[in-house]
């Protein structure tokens, strides 16, 4: 077997990762999906419109100096009667501008869900390795609380979560706390199911001549775990956590409008939304529509990209 | 014959179980000198590999060894616990596995996973590393070395993937090779040039190495010695020609007459009536007497007699006349 090394194989080395990701089936079957271009598309748009809010957002609705309480109620794209301003979304009852209010709120929504989904994802790996790589009661008690776990609703989880943590809270610091508090709360709602997925990939991998392998020449079971396992259960994972990235979205916001979450001093889209459904029946429909729209945009996209990523991703379904 | 590298005495391996403890490996002894390979033959569940696994401390529960020692270059390291038996089998031990689509981590470079093996257990630097990797690689064969370390698993077919493993079993400079099956999962062809690879290996290093296969064509082309062994006991031990040529074990002839030669015309291949003995039920006296056409009564009762002072663990074991 003398055969000398063929250029198309170390071609392929020399590319950088870019190329080589720009050459990758994931990339082609990206290109070809419009659902995914589309939502991948208003996702980026909006993290971008979050993340720079304060250089987008004509006016910061939390600096009260800024306010005109005179602006009130101002109905969308129609100058105001006492001030003569105008508002691309109109403004609420303390003549702060909706669309401003909104990029905000945005920004706590996907601050408050992608901290929540990465410490759920986090704790969730940890428990889901551990669990299925020594197996026995460290398993049984890990998956147990796990199964207790899951016949809660998640939604009612988080809120005996953020309840019990409020309690221990002090009460001048409770403001500043709630969204801390709010990302535990959603993050311990949500670990399961990455610590099902990695511990079955665990359970596969260990079995694994390589792993078998790694433990011959001396590997500790941490190195190997981190090094061997979990990359082989790194894209469901990735999945997951998409997925999981809408849910928190929605349930951050399902606590807000509950009024268990963001504090009106730094609301989310849960508290816009809470606070625009009193006006609703007096007709400043605006109040609750443009959050709520947002809202709908925001955790629709992100679901459909996990979908999407869940079937590229699968070899079974290529 | 000098000091073996390795060498096992009266090894045995339980397993509890429900129905009582079962014993996969049974009162094995054998040794393998350096520079020797030492071909363990048998059919499936007869203990080959769990010998292996016993010496690399890697039974998985709840299979222990229950009796007998196991010595590597004067250490015994069946008794070894934690850091040292860890230190110890890294560094002297390599493995060979059967299957090199799962001996490979599929999502590293093939360059990682060899300079990991390296930086683990030799006091080097990455680049000197890096160096022994495609000297390790160039070693086992596989062409245009230095380009192809950061290739991954799934680039390589299955031959040179095995040539990989074998460089990864031999780049920490181990003292023992334990090849379990190296050439069951690869085309005759590829066979062919794995087994004279670790011949070559065997030859230029002084490696010793344990060669677990049920392939008595890999046998005889491979082994120096061959340790026969069926529902857990040794049946046979000895040089590679003479217990091929003229076994001594009515197992280990019954074995040689089933095995398909093209030299040997036969009409129609020998077989060996009945099945290896569950090893929850296993028969008094000889494990083997149930199938064996010369068995008698002793053999029904009677302890084996022990492999030490005999080739063959067997009242009656074959003459040449017999054979015939």
């Amino acid at each position: 077997m003398a055969d000398t090394p063929t250029p198309l194989t170390s071609n392929v080395h020399d590319k950088g990762r870019w190329e080589r990701f720009r050459e990758s089936d994931f990339f082609f079957a990206f290109k070809r999906s419009p659902v995914a271009l589309v939502s991948f598309t208003v996702v980026c748009i909006l993290v971008f419109s979050s993340v720079f809010a304060p250089w987008i957002a004509p006016t910061n609705p939390f600096d009260p100096a800024s306010l005109n309480l005179m602006n009130g109620f101002t109905p969308p794209m129609e100058p105001n009667a006492f001030t003569g301003s105008a508002f691309l979304m109109g403004t609420d009852d303390q003549g702060r501008d909706v669309f401003s209010t909104i990029l905000y709120g945005m920004r706590i929504s996907l601050f408050v869900g992608a901290s929540a989904v990465l410490f759920a994802m986090v704790l969730g790996i940890v428990l889901g390795l551990v669990s299925g790589y020594f197996g026995g009661w460290t398993e049984t008690i890990i998956m147990r609380v796990a199964d207790v776990q899951l016949t809660f609703p998640s939604i009612l989880v988080a809120m005996l979560i953020f309840g019990i943590a409020k309690g221990f809270t002090p009460v001048e610091y409770r403001d500043q706390m709630a969204i801390w508090v709010l990302i535990l709360a959603i993050g311990l709602s949500d670990w399961v199911q990455f610590a099902r997925v990695v511990r079955g990939t665990t359970l596969v991998e260990k079995k694994k001549d390589y792993v078998a392998a790694a433990l011959l020449i001396g590997r500790r079971p941490w190195a190997i775990m981190i090094k061997h396992i979990l990359p082989n259960a790194l894209s469901p994972v990735l999945v997951i956590a998409t997925i999981s990235l809408a849910l928190a979205i929605i349930a951050e916001a399902t606590l807000s409008f509950l009024g268990v979450g963001a504090p009106p001093t730094q609301p989310s889209l849960g508290t816009l939304i809470r606070i625009g459904q009193g006006f609703l029946f007096s007709g400043e429909w605006w109040i609750l529509f443009f959050p709520a729209c947002t809202l709908l945009a925001l955790a629709l996209s992100v679901n459909l990209l996990g979908d999407w990523l869940r079937d590229a991703l699968n070899p079974r379904l290529r | 014959m000098t000091s073996p590298v390795l060498s096992i005495h009266d090894l045995s391996v339980d397993i509890p179980t429900r129905a009582g403890v079962v014993k996969p490996v049974d009162g094995v002894s054998y040794g393998i000198a350096a520079g020797e390979i030492l071909g363990v033959v048998g059919e499936s569940g007869a203990g080959k590999s769990m010998v292996g696994n016993a010496v690399i401390g890697l039974l998985s529960r709840p299979a222990h060894i229950s009796g007998g020692e196991i010595w590597l270059n004067g250490n015994r390291i069946d008794t070894l616990e934690g850091e040292r038996i860890r230190r110890v089998r890294g560094k002297e031990i390599g493995m060979v596995f059967q299957d090199p689509l799962t001996s490979l981590n599929p999502l590293l470079t093939i360059g990682d996973q060899l300079s990991e093996t390296i930086l683990t257990h030799l006091p080097i630097g990455k680049a000197e590393a890096e160096k022994r990797v495609v000297a390790a690689l160039e070693e086992v064969g596989i062409p245009g070395a230095a380009e192809r370390i950061d290739s991954y698993p799934h680039e390589f077919s299955g031959g040179m993937r095995q040539r990989v493993v074998i460089a990864l079993a031999l780049c920490a400079e181990p003292s023992l090779v334990i090849a379990d099956e190296p050439t069951t999962a690869l085309d005759v062809s590829v066979q062919a040039q794995i087994i004279s690879l670790l011949k070559r290996l065997c030859r230029e290093r002084g490696t010793a190495i344990m060669l677990i296969t049920h392939d008595m064509g890999v046998i005889a082309e491979a082994a120096d010695r061959v340790a026969v062994m069926y529902a857990g006991r040794l049946a046979e031990l000895g040089p590679v020609r003479d217990v091929l040529q003229q076994p001594e074990h009515p197992y280990t002839h019954g074995l040689m007459t089933s095995t398909p030669l093209a030299a040997m015309d036969q009409k129609r291949l020998h077989q060996i009536p009945g099945a290896m003995p569950r090893l929850s039920h296993m028969p008094d006296g000889c494990a083997f007497h149930p199938r064996c056409p010369r068995a008698q009564e002793q053999c029904r009762h009677a302890p084996l007699p022990a492999i030490e002072d005999t080739r063959a663990a067997c009242w009656f074991p074959m003459t040449a006349e017999a054979v015939e």
